[in-house]
């Protein structure tokens, strides 16, 4: 009798928690493809990951709109660099955010264009210049167009 | 009391009815295998290469991925970073990633940490490149396996995930990563990663940080798809993938890798 009580006790505790586990365990939960090392998860939280909202939306939705910039850019030295890289992610523009906001500051030139010893990477074929001697302070875009470049011209 | 022939019977008996049923449970299914071997698009397995002679120090790449990701800006955390290493002449080796490069290089000034830095000189530079790094999104990673909730795991198209509502923060998986690509996102106390962008390969977008690249030097693909020039390359080219001795199957492979790249 006195082993029958404590036992009961276990079985209904072990029976509470089982009973607390159906409600707190999200239904997605179980063993998929890596199996239980990989693949023990919830797989409707895949579907979460899938949802994030894309805000990087690509050169080929700005040129619907801005054709003349495109062509512009996509025939000069900087074709390969997105319009977003300077511009900011559209998101849902024009509706969501109506303006973006462009980046002019000189930093964001000098991350390619800043001389730097790099003799095993494609930063030694860009032409660079020393930022602390090449007008300090100055806006690039003031004297160069950033959509077509042309080497040493002002606008 | 059972007799010893009883008994060798019904033990017989046993084992073969147990062999039976073992042998029912692992039938394979033809259907399944076949739908399995079909539909590359479906059934896709996300590889990444990097080729970091291409890389210039931009940085693009990875304040697309932030902003992408929706990440604090200013918080020290980033899913993908960029390295530089500076050999001198005289052997020294110097390796930085001011807020994991999201500025890019613009400074001669290496970062040592601690406010300290040092300049070295063009001439005095044998070797100098950067190096692109994100989560290499491992066959066996180490970090789903020290999980103890089941909040991370790996998709069946190869991606390494986590539940952040699942997650409790515990960071076994920071320790567990061998190339650091974990970090804890401050706001919901919880892991966060390089997603390879599973919201958008999903559309069939590239990822942020590789659309970014001016320079072709992140380019991302599906091994499944013959027919993919990345695929291709990671087949037939002289690729490497890092800490290959730790035996995790990084799914990020490198082109123009040098034996300094930590």
């Amino acid at each position: 009798m006195h082993v029958l009580r404590p036992l009961l006790v276990v079985i209904a505790l072990v029976a509470i928690v089982l009973a607390i586990r159906i409600f707190a365990v999200p239904v997605g939960f179980g063993v998929y493809d890596g199996g239980y090392i990989y693949g023990w998860y919830d797989q409707s939280s895949e579907e979460a990951a899938k949802s994030v909202e894309v805000k990087y939306q690509g050169r080929e939705y700005c040129q619907g709109c801005h054709t003349e910039q495109s062509s512009k850019v996509s025939s000069s030295l900087h074709a390969n660099i997105q319009c977003e890289n300077c511009h900011g992610p559209a998101i849902k523009h024009p509706s969501e955010p109506p303006k973006l906001t462009i980046d002019t500051s000189r930093d964001l030139c000098l991350r390619c264009h800043a001389d730097l010893p790099a003799s095993l990477s494609g930063r030694s074929a860009i032409k660079g210049i020393d930022p602390d001697n090449h007008n300090p302070g100055v806006n690039c875009a003031s004297c160069h167009n950033p959509h077509s470049p042309a080497p040493g011209a002002a606008k | 009391m059972i007799t010893r022939r009883e008994f060798l019977k019904t033990s017989l008996a046993g084992a073969a009815g147990a062999a039976i049923s073992l042998a029912a449970i692992e039938m394979v299914d033809p259907g399944k295998v076949l739908a399995a071997a079909v539909q590359p698009e479906k059934n896709a397995r996300w590889a990444f290469l990097i080729d970091s002679t291409k890389c210039v120090g931009c940085g693009l790449c990875v304040k697309a991925c932030k902003l992408e990701n929706g990440l604090p800006f200013e918080a020290n955390i980033s899913p993908t970073w960029v390295e530089r290493y500076i050999l001198t002449n005289g052997g020294e080796l110097f390796a930085d990633s001011p807020k994991a490069g999201r500025d890019g290089y613009t400074s001669k000034r290496v970062d040592l940490g601690m406010g300290k830095y040092q300049v070295v000189d063009k001439s005095d530079t044998k070797k100098a490149f950067f190096v692109p790094k994100l989560c290499n999104h491992c066959e066996n990673p180490p970090c789903v396996q020290v999980c103890p909730v089941g909040a991370t795991y790996r998709t069946p198209d190869g991606v390494v995930l986590v539940d952040k509502s699942w997650c409790i923060g515990c960071g076994y998986c920071i320790m567990a990563c061998p190339y650091g690509a974990r970090f804890i996102d401050p706001r919901t106390r919880t892991a966060g990663k390089c997603t390879f962008c599973y919201h958008r390969i999903t559309k069939g977008l590239k990822t942020a940080c590789v659309q970014a690249c001016p320079f072709g030097a992140r380019q991302f693909g599906n091994l499944n798809d013959p027919n993919d020039p990345v695929a291709k390359t990671i087949m037939t080219q002289r690729v490497v993938v890092l800490k290959d001795e730790y035996g995790t199957k990084p799914q990020a492979y490198y082109l123009g890798l040098s034996k300094e790249v930590r």
